[in-house]
């Protein structure tokens, strides 16, 4: 069980979090059908680093982007999107 | 190949065994094969088994970056059954369980297949309908199932709580007779030793590194053992489907996830059958050495770490006890994890690849044991003649951009919601 | 047997073993007991129903297993090496048949030279029945202990903790590491397996001691540091998380506070491993008998525990370490007959003792309960010595099992032939005797591989290892999966160096080369209940309670679980069926009034300026064009393109709107809704709030329920989607003019909290008018006659807007998610499945059943629901049908083999009443 270092609400149990899906599964905004099927049925699922989005649904329901590697399980960055992260 | 008999036992009993052979040969790769196996999983290894014996091809190599049978084949809770809602799955699945009713014979090793039964729990009036209807869609296929009252199930499994205030109080049961259990090594080791008596090069210690390119087609491999060229190219590596054919340029529809399972220390015989859910994300079985085998959900997040989740491990354990209160006091001896790759309709994938004379056979997400025979011969089929068995035509790749999925749990795309 | 030393202070405590009644010393374990009441013939092996005594004094034990307890408190496979004897313990042995000492499964070993490593792959050929045949007796005398079949009466409790520093091991190292962090101001937590601390300080003299053990205990816990005792370190995970499993009562105890065991999972900012190593056997004929003990153990019983188990002792070794058995022994009364040192020339430490260098053990003799002689060679020439303990020590494993989990890289020590801690990944280090065994002795001596055990329990020999390697399972993995070797309940703690001693030798490479199985959690096995906790109770699922909960309950409905809801079904009266109940509940809707409670529908408030941008989003229909006070029916849809929920949408106020979807995909609506807003579109001006429990709702149908309802609020009702604030019962509600059942129909939403009175006073309105309450059953008769869908059943996750029908909703403005998935070409393809409606032309439609063209056809569909018309009796039913739409008059069947039910149906539209929505019209 990992511990993921919510932005808003520092280091917590993986428990209190939800994997929803990658970043590289989110087509952009404008994205023709084609591309956004493309991209919906395509991952670059690699054998290290990649970034997935989370959500601290059993804490404060804020969404994160979390960059980690998927066989150490090392974090190295936790990224707040939603709302509260616009500049 | 000696052929395996209790002669060729009592036989051995007077030389101490010393006359049994190599189950499979450990040969040097040649500079060139037909056919290149990337994976020396039961699937990987019964698709060259297939490839000899029924299509005749014999310059045939399977290359293994570990030791055979390592994978998923060897992480697996071992259960075969065929008793899918959704028509392409469960015509495919069938024809497995048929190779496998008779698999020990065509192998001559005893994979210990066991059809002691395979049963869904029902748990509302809601879950015996949709209960029935998965088992009418299968009889209307002629595959068996039968609906089973209360009183069948606590006959069958005296030790499952049938007690009406349970919080998934069991209404019936759904049950295959003819499915089961099987030794999963055994699996492996008999497609291997069978194929290699063909002439099959089983190559192990050998990790395919990337593919030799002619323009649009494949023509070979990199390995660790070196270059290795090829007419075609499967791939067959379950959770790292994605990996390898990252290293020819392609993206598929699959997320890497792992799964875990567990078994306790052996007991005396206390489960019969294969109990299953339809509410409950559990599965409960025994091994013939007496161990309680136990698998749930998978940790529903990307990983190719080969190590679970303990909450995940304690949330499938608390539904599997509270299905059979008397586990409680057996104690789990060991935990291992597979890494499965998670397609995005949950049905695997068995066909070609934009990438010319490049196959893949994967997407099995957690189910793909069962499958080994069924997936071996239809891949061969696949390999041997470039185009798909009438069984994996609807399992092609490009199901997904088509929109032509193949959802039995009508849960979409995402596969952490499956 | 009992030496001089045994402890002669405290009560004695009574057990007993196969029924025998024996005392014990507290303090002991059930093995110290055992071996002080002379009982050297303990348990039987797995497969060959060998005799087996105790070899070891720990948690490694391989022979000594014992079902200890009663009724459902029975623990099976307990080692007798780590239970700590209490008045009572009842211990049982296993795996024998009639009893212990004349067991008829011994038979199995006459025929051990068939039953050689993967006997069972060459052989039970024939039919899968064949093999379940022979399964039946196989699986008969697998198996060691008897699960417990009664229910546990005990409770597991779990618990979570944070530490500066975790502790594992209370050896000398490991109490001085506690110690050392306490005294710098870190939180320590200190565990330790035994039941009490030291480690080897309690089996040697050393430089410090016990009363240094107590006084660092003591300032640890001064300092706020937790020491737990019976206590393992059981499982290393993600980012230094540790479970520990601690035992508040023996195996078979009756906890003091009903808690027998406690899962703590403790997250630690560094983890130091002092759990030091385990003396490895040695490999020889007949290795395996009871009497044959490992050399650290016999010193334990003897220093610890006051138990010499044996007058004649014969000591095999390799290292040093044994001389310190032989003065213990010496110590003790005991005769030192021989000492067979493996290394060629003296080491120092034979003053006194009868040594032999170049010397191995080569055989044992004796019978089914204790060894009489030791046979072996010194410097190549045969000898024998009469004995009734042959101590043995082969060196030492250091315990890495947990730095491995943890993801660390081991290292080859070739002065202790051992692996040890490497590189680690996670914030861990190893201390002590794990990270610096014992030197010892390189060489193995060369033995007959026939009847020497590598791994007791599962009767592994080097003869089996070496078959598997003849047979080409080379690789350490396939070694012990063709062979089970380390696969018994002790995981290979004592075996695994030995057989993959004699890979490498096989292999003609170092240790190192031959590789290494992976270290999987547990540690030491843990008690299912234990990860289960209180959870395995309701199965880790909650239950979700409805706000009118209790005033249903007062009603003594049919309940029916809806996710993790429970909502009533029916409302029967005495005597009637739950068919009978519903039918009468569904024609009270159609000819006057009723009421149900709809409150666990998914309802979301979503307000703001960009409410609009957000919904048409999310729902597939068009929103933007509502007025307000007005509703509309509205669907959704995944990336892909097919429906996934439906429901309602209403503009309460110029920029607020309530959206209601299905129970069942309630969380995954809020789920999708957060996203969408959050990481879709954080840039809108919108707030989504999810009161799906805020609001308890009421919904009343019926030709009357307008009249009701004016009754209620005294004022007009709203038209039909239509939707106005109002009181009743001097509770502020929300009326929406909605319609599952296809009567004019309205839903009522209230504040949670003041639910009661509100649905009292519709309660007595409707039953005024002479109607009633109706349940979920009533409400599905009602809806299929309709031809609504319902989330679950014809919305299944396979259909798009199209094969529903619903396309002619779809916003035309597109934008919504899900539109580029529509796209997709087989998505408009011949041949999908579409929704029709069935009418029985003869039978009873069965639900879930198969339609057909003909019997032995494969299906073409299936029926989804169905029911049977309310006013005028027949049955009818939804169903999905390949290109359904153009079917309509087409005669099927619909059958279900496993009911062996079947009706003969015509495919029509569907919608079986009122289609034209006249009965919404005032």
């Amino acid at each position: 069980m990992m511990l993921i270092n919510c932005p808003h609400c520092g280091p917590r149990a993986q428990s209190e979090f939800v994997y929803e899906r990658t970043v590289d599964s989110v087509a952009p905004a404008g994205a023709s059908n084609d591309e956004a099927m493309q991209i919906l049925f395509t991952r670059s699922n690699p054998r290290g680093v990649d970034d997935e989005i989370w959500r601290h649904t059993f804490g404060c329901r804020a969404w994160m982007v979390v960059t980690r590697h998927r066989v150490t399980n090392e974090i190295s960055q936790v990224r707040a999107v939603g709302p509260e992260a616009l500049p | 190949m000696n052929r395996y008999s209790a002669f060729g036992l009592l036989r051995g009993a007077l030389n101490g065994q010393k006359h049994w052979q190599p189950a499979w040969r450990d040969p040097e790769p040649k500079a060139h094969y037909d056919i290149v196996i990337i994976g020396g999983g039961g699937h990987g290894l019964a698709t060259a088994y297939y490839l000899a014996k029924v299509h005749g091809l014999k310059n045939i190599a399977v290359l293994e970056k570990g030791w055979i049978g390592g994978g998923n084949t060897g992480r697996n809770t071992t259960i075969v059954r065929s008793n899918y809602r959704q028509k392409p799955l469960h015509d495919l699945f069938e024809f497995g369980l048929k190779l496998w009713h008779n698999l020990s014979d065509e192998l001559n090793y005893n994979v210990m297949f066991s059809p002691r039964g395979a049963m869904f729990l029902g748990h509302s009036d809601a879950d015996m309908v949709k209960l029935a209807e998965r088992g009418d869609a299968m009889r209307c296929d002629g595959i068996d199932a039968d609906l089973m009252t209360r009183d069948e199930v606590a006959k069958l499994e005296p030790l499952l709580d049938m007690s009406r205030s349970a919080r998934f109080p069991i209404e019936g049961g759904l049950i295959q007779r003819r499915g089961g259990t099987a030794r999963h090594d055994a699996v492996a080791w008999g497609y291997a030793r069978g194929a290699d008596s063909f002439g099959v090069d089983i190559i192990q210690k050998c990790e395919v590194t990337g593919f030799v390119r002619d323009g649009d087609a494949v023509v070979g491999v990199e390995t660790t053992r070196g270059r290795i060229g090829a007419g075609r190219v499967g791939i067959c590596v379950a959770g790292h489907s994605g990996h390898v054919a990252g290293l020819a340029g392609l993206k598929l529809p699959v997320e890497s996830q792992t799964l875990q399972a567990m078994v306790t220390e052996g007991v005396k015989p206390m489960i019969n059958s294969v109990i299953m859910s339809q509410s409950l994300h559990c599965y409960i079985s025994q091994s013939d050495k007496g161990g309680i085998v136990f698998g749930g959900d998978p940790d529903n997040w990307p990983s190719y770490a080969q190590r679970g989740h303990p909450m995940v491990m304690e949330g499938a354990i608390a539904q599997g006890l509270a299905l059979v209160p008397a586990l409680s006091r057996l104690r789990m001896v060991r935990t291992w994890s597979g890494v499965t790759d998670m397609s995005f309709d949950g049905a695997p994938i068995i066909g070609e690849t934009p990438v010319r004379n490049l196959y893949l056979n994967g997407g099995w997400c957690y189910g793909g044991f069962k499958a080994t025979p069924a997936s071996g011969w239809t891949y061969a089929h696949t390999l041997a003649t470039g185009s798909p068995h009438a069984l994996n035509a609807p399992f092609a790749l490009e199901r997904f951009m088509r929109g032509a999925t193949i959802d039995e749990t009508g849960t979409g795309p995402m596969p952490n919601s499956r | 047997m009992t030496g001089p030393s045994r402890p002669n202070s405290g009560q004695d405590i009574s057990f007993t073993f196969d029924g025998t009644r024996y005392s014990a010393r507290a303090g002991d374990t059930l093995a110290a007991a055992l071996l002080a009441n002379g009982i050297g013939l303990v348990g039987r092996s797995f497969k060959y129903h060998r005799p087996r005594g105790i070899m070891t004094a720990g948690v490694e034990e391989p022979n000594a297993l014992v079902t200890v307890g009663e009724g459902g408190r029975a623990e099976p496979n307990t080692r007798a090496t780590d239970v700590f004897v209490y008045d009572g313990l009842a211990a049982q042995s296993q795996n024998r048949w009639p009893n212990l000492s004349l067991d008829f499964g011994a038979i199995l070993g006459l025929a051990a030279p068939v039953f050689s490593a993967g006997f069972y792959y060459k052989t039970f050929f024939g039919s899968a029945k064949r093999w379940m045949f022979y399964e039946h007796f196989i699986r008969k005398a697998a198996g060691l202990g008897n699960a417990p079949r009664d229910a546990d009466p005990d409770r597991f409790s779990q618990r979570a903790a944070f530490c500066d520093v975790l502790v594992v091991g209370a050896g000398p190292a490991g109490i001085a590491a506690a110690r050392e962090a306490a005294d710098a101001g870190k939180r320590v937590i200190l565990v330790e397996q035994d039941d009490i601390l030291g480690a080897s300080l309690i089996r040697d003299p050393q430089e410090l001691d016990s009363a240094w053990a107590k006084e660092s205990a003591d300032r640890i816990r001064a300092s706020g540091g937790h020491i737990l005792t019976r206590t393992t370190a059981s499982g290393y995970w993600e980012h230094d998380l540790v479970t520990l499993t601690q035992r508040l009562a023996e195996p078979g105890q009756v906890p003091a506070n009903g808690v027998a065991q406690r899962l703590w999972h403790v997250r630690a900012g560094q983890v130091i491993l002092a759990t030091g190593s385990i003396e490895r056997p040695m490999a020889f004929p007949h290795n395996d008998r009871p009497g044959v003990m490992l050399s650290q153990a016999v010193r334990t019983y003897v220093r610890r525990f006051g138990v010499c188990p044996g007058q004649r002792v014969v000591i095999a070794t390799n290292n040093d370490d044994a001389y310190l058995t032989a003065h213990a022994l010496k110590e003790a009364g005991a005769q030192i007959v021989a000492i067979l040192d493996a290394r060629p020339a003296p080491a120092g430490q034979e003053h006194g003792f009868t040594t032999f260098n170049n010397a191995h053990p080569l055989a044992t003799k004796g019978s089914r309960h204790c060894l009489k002689s030791v046979s072996g060679i010194v410097d190549g020439i045969p000898k024998s010595w009469d004995a009734d303990l042959l101590a043995v020590s082969g060196g030492f494993t250091p315990v890495v099992h947990l730095h491995c989990q943890a993801g660390g890289t081991l290292e080859w020590n070739d002065a202790a032939q051992a692996f040890v801690p490497g590189q680690s990944r996670q914030n861990v280090k190893t201390i002590g005797g794990a990270a610096s065994p014992a030197p010892v002795f390189s060489a193995a001596p060369v033995v007959p591989a026939k009847k020497s055990f590598v791994d007791f329990q599962n009767d592994v020999t080097l003869a089996d290892v070496d078959l598997a390697w003849a047979e080409g399972y080379r690789s350490v993995e396939h070694l012990k999966r063709y062979t089970t070797l380390g696969m018994a309940t002790d995981q290979g703690k004592t075996s695994n160096m030995g057989a993959l001693a004699r890979l490498a030798e096989k292999q003609g490479v170092a240790i190192p080369e031959a590789g290494l199985t992976t270290f999987r959690p547990p540690y030491t096995p843990v008690t299912m209940g234990l990860f289960a906790g209180t959870a395995a109770k309701d199965a880790g699922a909650h239950k979700r309670r409805l706000a009118l909960f209790d005033v249903h309950a007062a009603k003594n409905p049919i309940w029916q679980p809806l996710g993790y809801w429970f909502r009533p079904r029916a409302y029967p009266m005495a005597g009637e069926s739950l068919a009978e109940a519903a039918m009468r509940e569904a024609r009270s809707v159609r000819t006057a009034v009723g009421m149900t409670d709809v409150s666990t529908l998914a309802k979301f408030e979503i307000s703001g300026p960009d409410a609009v941008a957000l919904l048409e989003t999310v729902c597939a229909t068009s929103v933007g064009k509502l007025a307000v006070g007005r509703g509309r029916y509205t669907f959704m849809l995944r990336e892909d393109g097919f429906v996934f929920d439906d429901g309602t949408v209403w503009r309460i106020d110029e920029n607020r709107y309530l959206l209601t979807s299905s129970t069942g995909g309630a969380d995954r609506m809020a789920t999708h809704l957060s996203y969408v807003r959050n990481y879709l579109h954080p840039e809108l001006r919108v707030s989504v709030v999810n009161v799906q429990e805020h609001l308890a709702g009421i919904a009343i149908a019926g030709p009357k329920a307008k009249s009701v309802l004016a009754t209620l609020t005294g004022e007009e009702p709203p038209r039909h989607m239509s939707t106005v604030g109002a009181k009743i019962a001097g509770v502020a509600v929300l009326v929406l003019a909605a319609s599952y059942s296809g009567e004019r129909a309205f839903e009522i939403y209230v504040d949670a909290r003041n639910a009661e009175p509100v649905w009292a006073e519709c309660e007595t309105a409707v039953v005024g008018t002479g109607g009633c309450l109706y349940g979920l059953e009533a409400m599905e008769f009602l809806r299929i006659e309709k031809g609504h869908l319902v989330v679950g059943g014809e919305i299944d996750g396979r259909m798009t807007p199209l094969d529903l029908a619903l396309d002619k909703m779809l916003n035309t403005g597109g934008g919504f998610i899900g539109a580029a998935g529509l796209t997709r070409p087989a998505l408009s393809e011949a041949g999908r499945r579409q929704l029709v409606g069935l009418e029985a032309v003869e039978g009873s439609i069965p639900e879930g059943s198969m339609l057909v063209t003909a019997d032995g056809k494969s299906p073409e569909g299936h029926v989804t629901a169905s029911a049977f018309r309310i006013m005028d009796g027949g049955s009818l039913a939804l169903g999905q049908l390949a290109d359904g739409f153009l079917r309509h008059g087409e005669e099927l069947i619909a059958t279900s083999p496993t009911r062996g039910q079947k009706a003969r149906v015509r495919v029509v539209a569907p919608h079986f009443y009122d289609s034209a929505g006249e009965r919404y019209r005032d």
